[in-house]
């Protein structure tokens, strides 16, 4: 089992779906693939799509929605020991 | 030569010492927000001390170099990365030709300044070469980068070339933090506050909000500032906060509604109809533009003659790292600099 630890590129105010309303983008257990977006980064009027740097399976998510990012923190875990196999 | 943008970054754009001298007629000095940051990185480098460099807020682009340039950076602490591999901030790099440069994360600090030997060679728009994005003047074609932008570089200074490897001095390596004090001298609109606001505006702590850019930097989380209530005079708007309009210097604390305080910064929109409560002072402006969104200050209250002082101190500094790094200056230089300044 591997798990990869996605972080924030920069600060920001963290959002797991793309408007109130909406299913979150990624939920724990999902598939995603490389460049799949995993949630929006708001800073500086603008919002900004985080996309998936590995493939694999959504271990966590470590962060809610609304919460306020510092840059490098950790916000998903992504298990790719799939395509190892 | 020149610079492919492979990713631009957040808001990355070509900036300098600013386009001073037209902001009567509504066109902001823009610049570097953090004016030492981009010094300090020119000086280190060997370059023109204004020679225009990148303003990359937040997070770093990543950028592609067709021929061996050396590059240095100041402000804001993010690794510099070439082709991959870690190097150190705040030192002379050579990247080789057809190398990538990226940056990490951003570890303290919120601007970092990269210069690049003989400067971002845009063309000059009244005087400087800063990008203006609100008027779409200066820089790269009045904008922020984007990716597929091919950067022009000048002509480095070969008389003047730093060796791979100078550091900038520890003295002059930037120490950011978390919760800063930002000195304001009050006025000229701040007798329009009740008092109790007025001093409790010193008191608390403002965070930094989302929406803080190179225009200006507003911040929240402190108690409303409440002003006397009066009939609103001939010109002005409805809201107490409103006056007759009035021109805002860079720096001028605004209230809109009395809810959220914003500073304004290099790119200001030059007058308008809010009060200004009072105004961040000159020493203080590069350090507001490295506060990060959701970080704390404190507004700390002084007198015009302290301001002044603070203000000679900046200036003493910038000398003293002149002369550290071998390139002071004579006279008409400095009195150009210090009208920069104004």
């Amino acid at each position: 089992m591997s798990q990869q630890t996605q972080q924030a590129p920069f600060p920001g105010v963290f959002y797991r779906r793309p408007s109130p309303e909406a299913e979150a983008f990624v939920s724990p257990g999902d598939s995603v693939q490389v460049g799949d977006t995993i949630g929006l980064l708001e800073v500086m009027k603008q919002f900004c799509e985080l996309k998936a740097e590995v493939a694999g399976q959504v271990v966590s998510i470590e962060v809610d929605d609304g919460d306020v990012l510092e840059a490098g923190q950790d916000i998903l875990v992504i298990d790719d020991s799939e395509g190892e196999a | 030569m020149s610079i492919e943008v492979i990713k631009p970054g957040l808001a990355t754009s070509v900036q300098d010492a600013g386009r001073a001298g037209h902001y009567h007629l509504g066109i902001p000095p823009s610049g570097a927000m953090d004016q030492f940051a981009m010094r300090s990185a020119n000086l280190l480098l060997g370059n023109a001390e204004d020679a225009a460099v990148l303003e990359c807020a937040l997070m770093g682009p990543e950028l592609r170099f067709t021929q061996a340039c050396r590059i240095a950076t100041g402000g804001a602490e993010m690794v510099p990365k070439i082709d991959g591999q870690a190097h150190p901030n705040f030192e002379v790099l050579e990247v080789p030709a057809g190398s990538v440069l990226s940056f990490d994360f951003v570890r303290a600090g919120a601007r970092l300044y990269l210069a690049v030997e003989g400067g971002i060679d845009v063309p000059e728009r009244l005087g400087s070469r800063s990008t203006y994005t609100l008027g779409a003047l200066g820089g790269y074609e009045g904008r922020p980068l984007k990716a597929g932008d091919v950067l022009p570089i000048g002509q480095p200074n070969t008389g003047t070339r730093a060796a791979v490897g100078r550091r900038l001095p520890e003295a002059f390596v930037p120490r950011f933090a978390k919760h800063y004090e930002l000195r304001v001298v009050p006025g000229l609109y701040d007798h329009l506050l009740e008092e109790e606001t007025r001093e409790r505006f010193y008191q608390e702590d403002w965070s930094v909000a989302s929406e803080a850019d190179r225009i200006g930097y507003r911040f929240k989380g402190g108690t409303p500032l409440r002003f006397i209530e009066r009939e609103p005079p001939f010109g002005a708007g409805d809201d107490p906060s409103n006056i007759v309009d009035a021109c805002y210097p860079i720096g001028s604390i605004q209230v809109p509604a009395g809810s959220e305080p914003i500073i304004l910064h290099r790119d200001a929109v030059s007058g308008g109809g809010y009060a200004m409560v009072g105004t961040v002072i000159s020493a203080d402006m590069d350090l507001v533009g490295q506060i990060q969104p959701h970080q704390k200050v404190r507004f700390v209250e002084v007198s015009l003659e302290q301001a002044l002082d603070a203000r000679k101190a900046y200036a003493e500094r910038l000398q003293a790292l002149r002369v550290a790094l071998g390139q002071a200056l004579g006279d008409a230089r400095d009195q150009a600099l210090g009208q920069a300044l104004d």
